[in-house]
């Protein structure tokens, strides 16, 4: 406690260094957030003029805006201007050279969930050898065929940077139209501060051949602090999703706060899975990832569909509502979340399904897990418009204790202003009782591995839903999660 | 093959077995009888390992080695098997995964080679149907909706599997009717090999008349009062235990 205290001591007595003129060589911006910070993140990127204007005028909001204050979650008070808002991936040849230079304990980690060795040399920031050993094993040339596959059928998936330079009017067109430079705290201080994430468009009628998430694990697991994500699905369009990773994930960067817009067009279909895995802090609740995300789809068109699907394990605050407009005819809104909380995590987390168009309908299935002294909220808003003739939603909150000294709480908000829509509630709160475990363990099931079957049976339906080649090592990571949760 | 000797067992600090002696020669079935509070299904939970169960004196040899202070799923893997009286429900994992989980965990255990999804369905296959249970029931989660005769039948299969030396039966006759019971008690004697014994532990004599055992121990009081054979069981329903019991003292 006491470093903890001297370590705050020091970032407190530091000067803010206001005025300073940016240096455009240089590979991070100093400590704290300016227009300076801004202009130096948006020269960095080489960004034409409508995005640094976009990006100062988030700002100039964000200075009037709030810090949301109603979750469930406690932390001490965030100094933004004590935080770093723009530094370079870190040069190669500071990483480790080798698997032999890595922390065993990540290893042990991946071994546990089954990675293959040449992601784990990914993963772990492993410099890559110029001259591949195995052909098979060279991650640069996987990159590439899918590049080709992709753009033969016109598929665009690059960089968000990137995009803002090669297709500035699907760029402009779309970027903030789902989640507004005005609509939250976090959500505003990434419009102004985003520097790395995901563009995705596909085109009409086109069904993207392949899951983008074997291509997003092989080439972006360096993802970032302030990321931003924009899917759009053009009419008749259909994408799979996955962000993240199974592996933990450290970043020096205590602050996160990501933004993920879909955009979804007449009878098109975007399945967004999560697997978030971020550092969540030590036995004793000291460090972790601070995660405040904001990710919205808008189902604008008929016959539209979104499925969120979410396993959330990692970070030490978790303060993420993926949501869904269901503005089109027909639109359906999907939400699957599994949340684990262990230790001293906190999560509150949710959906929003805000029912506009006719016939549009909602399923949201939850299953919060807490263990240690970890603090578990569901919060959730379903909304039906008047308009919404025909809408439906099914809600199902489940909420798993391992011991007793962690909590759930369920916080739903319903809305209906059509006196014909139909909503359905159903929540549960379940322990793993002593009975259960010694069931397992007199048939020969050790502990850990009882606790992993039990949980991972409660989760199954959120499971299910997750593209195959990932359910499987998620369902490892459910179990490594509650390591030493019990016994 | 088992032997118990001398056995004191608190729980929440109360002595409930007050030296016990008990020898389980192999392919045997005993049946362990006793009115209630006598300390059955405190033996049986010793037995498998339950925290809580606090041995403070004496020891449970089997095969020769101490496993008194062995976790439950080390005996386990060593070949102690205790049928629930009460299964578990555990929702979400099938009955299917149940079983290959616990298979491949004790083949760890022992240091075997863990059977591959082919070998394993076919073993689960051969002993459901030899057991009649139905393909459906595999795949429903474990327990969970099952009727009495059900879980019952399930625990027998889970036996069929593990292929435990010593199989311990708590009050195997719990909340089944008599054709389920008779199904049952088919299932068990099916199992019986003289590799295998059983410890049958029951308040009624009925399920007896189904798994007929070789030697019948009366329980009171936290110790075995009286051994004898299945005529035993006979004069116990006939003059009830206060009655036995107080003639064996």
């Amino acid at each position: 406690m006491s470093e903890e205290a001297a370590a705050l001591q020091e970032l407190t007595e530091q000067k803010y260094k206001y005025g300073f003129v940016s240096d455009i060589e240089s590979e991070f911006a100093p400590k704290g957030l300016n227009e300076d910070v801004i202009r130096f993140i948006s020269a960095k990127k080489n960004e034409p003029e409508w995005m640094l204007d976009y990006r100062l005028s988030a700002y100039k909001r964000w200075l009037t805006m709030e810090e949301p204050t109603w979750a469930k979650l406690h932390y001490p008070k965030i100094d933004f201007q004590d935080a770093f808002y723009y530094s370079a991936p870190k040069s190669k040849t500071d990483g480790p050279h080798t698997l032999e230079d890595v922390d065993p304990e990540m290893l042990r980690i991946y071994e546990k969930l089954g990675i293959p060795l040449h992601e784990q040399e990914v993963l772990a920031g492993v410099e890559q050898r110029r001259v591949a050993v195995d052909a098979v094993f060279d991650s640069v040339s996987v990159v590439t065929t899918f590049k080709e596959e992709l753009s033969k059928v016109g598929v665009i998936f690059c960089p968000i940077s990137e995009a803002v330079h090669a297709h500035p009017e699907l760029v402009k067109k779309y970027l903030g139209s789902v989640v507004p430079d005005t609509d939250n705290f976090y959500a505003t201080l990434n419009a102004a501060v985003f520097s790395e994430g995901s563009f995705v468009y596909i085109p009409p009628g086109v069904r993207c051949p392949m899951e983008l998430s074997t291509y997003f694990r092989i080439n972006a697991a360096n993802s970032g602090q302030f990321e931003r994500t924009l899917i759009i699905a053009d009419a008749g369009a259909y994408v799979s999703y996955l962000e993240g990773c199974t592996a933990p994930q450290r970043d020096e960067n205590q602050l996160h706060a990501a933004v993920v817009e879909l955009v979804v067009l007449d009878d098109a279909e975007i399945k967004y899975s999560t697997v978030q895995n971020w550092f969540p802090g030590d036995e004793n609740g000291k460090g972790g990832i601070y995660n405040f995300v904001t990710k919205r789809a808008d189902c604008r068109g008929k016959n539209s569909k979104v499925s969120w699907t979410q396993v959330e394990t990692g970070s030490a605050i978790t303060w993420k509502y993926p949501s869904c407009i269901l503005r089109g005819e027909n639109s359906v809104g999907e939400f699957y979340s599994i949340a684990i909380a262990n230790n001293y995590q906190q999560a509150d987390t949710g959906t929003k399904m805000i029912h506009l168009g006719k016939n549009t309908s909602s399923r949201i299935i939850s299953k919060g897990i807490s263990a240690g002294k970890a603090q578990n909220t569901y919060r959730g808003l379903v909304s039906i418009n008047a308009r919404a003739d025909g809408a439906r939603n099914f809600t199902q909150c489940d909420s798993l204790l391992i011991g007793d000294q962690c909590g759930a709480h369920t916080v739903p908000y319903i809305q209906s202003k059509n006196p014909k829509a139909i909503l359905e509630h159903e929540a549960t709160t379940s322990k793993i009782s002593d009975d259960q475990l010694f069931y397992c363990l007199s048939r020969g099931i050790p502990t850990e591995e009882a606790v992993s079957l039990i949980v991972n049976g409660f989760c199954r339906e959120v499971l299910q839903q997750l593209p195959m080649e990932f359910a499987v090592e998620a369902q490892k990571l459910v179990g490594l999660s509650l390591e030493g949760s019990v016994g | 093959m088992l032997e118990i000797k001398d056995l004191h067992v608190n729980v929440f600090g109360k002595e409930i077995l007050k030296g016990l002696n008990l020898k389980v020669p192999p392919g045997e079935v005993h049946a362990i009888m006793g009115p209630n509070g006598a300390g059955k299904s405190t033996t049986s939970y010793t037995l498998a390992g339950r925290a809580g169960y606090e041995v403070t004196k004496g020891e449970i040899d089997f095969f020769g080695e101490d496993v008194t202070g062995l976790a439950p799923e080390e005996r386990a893997a060593r070949g102690i098997f205790l049928a629930f009286q009460y299964p578990l429900e555990i929702p979400g994992v099938s009955t299917m995964n149940f079983l290959k989980t616990a298979m491949n965990s004790q083949a760890k255990i022992r240091g075997e080679k863990e059977l591959n999804a082919a070998e394993f369905l076919r073993a689960v296959r051969a002993a459901a149907k030899e057991l009649n249970i139905s393909e459906d029931m595999l795949k429903r989660p474990l327990n969970v909706g099952f009727s009495g005769g059900e879980k019952k039948r399930n625990e027998t299969l889970q036996m069929a599997l593990l292929k435990p030396k010593l199989a311990i039966l708590d009050e195997m006759d719990s909340g089944l009717d008599i054709d389920a019971l008779k199904l049952v008690a088919e299932g068990v004697n099916k199992l019986r090999s003289p590799d295998r014994s059983f410890l049958v532990i029951t308040h009624y004599q009925r399920l007896l008349d189904y798994i007929v055992p070789d030697v019948i121990h009366i329980l009171a009081g936290g110790k075995i009062v009286m051994s004898g054979d299945k005529s035993l069981a006979v004069q116990l329903e006939q003059n009830g235990y206060d009655a036995v019991i107080a003639k064996a003292a």
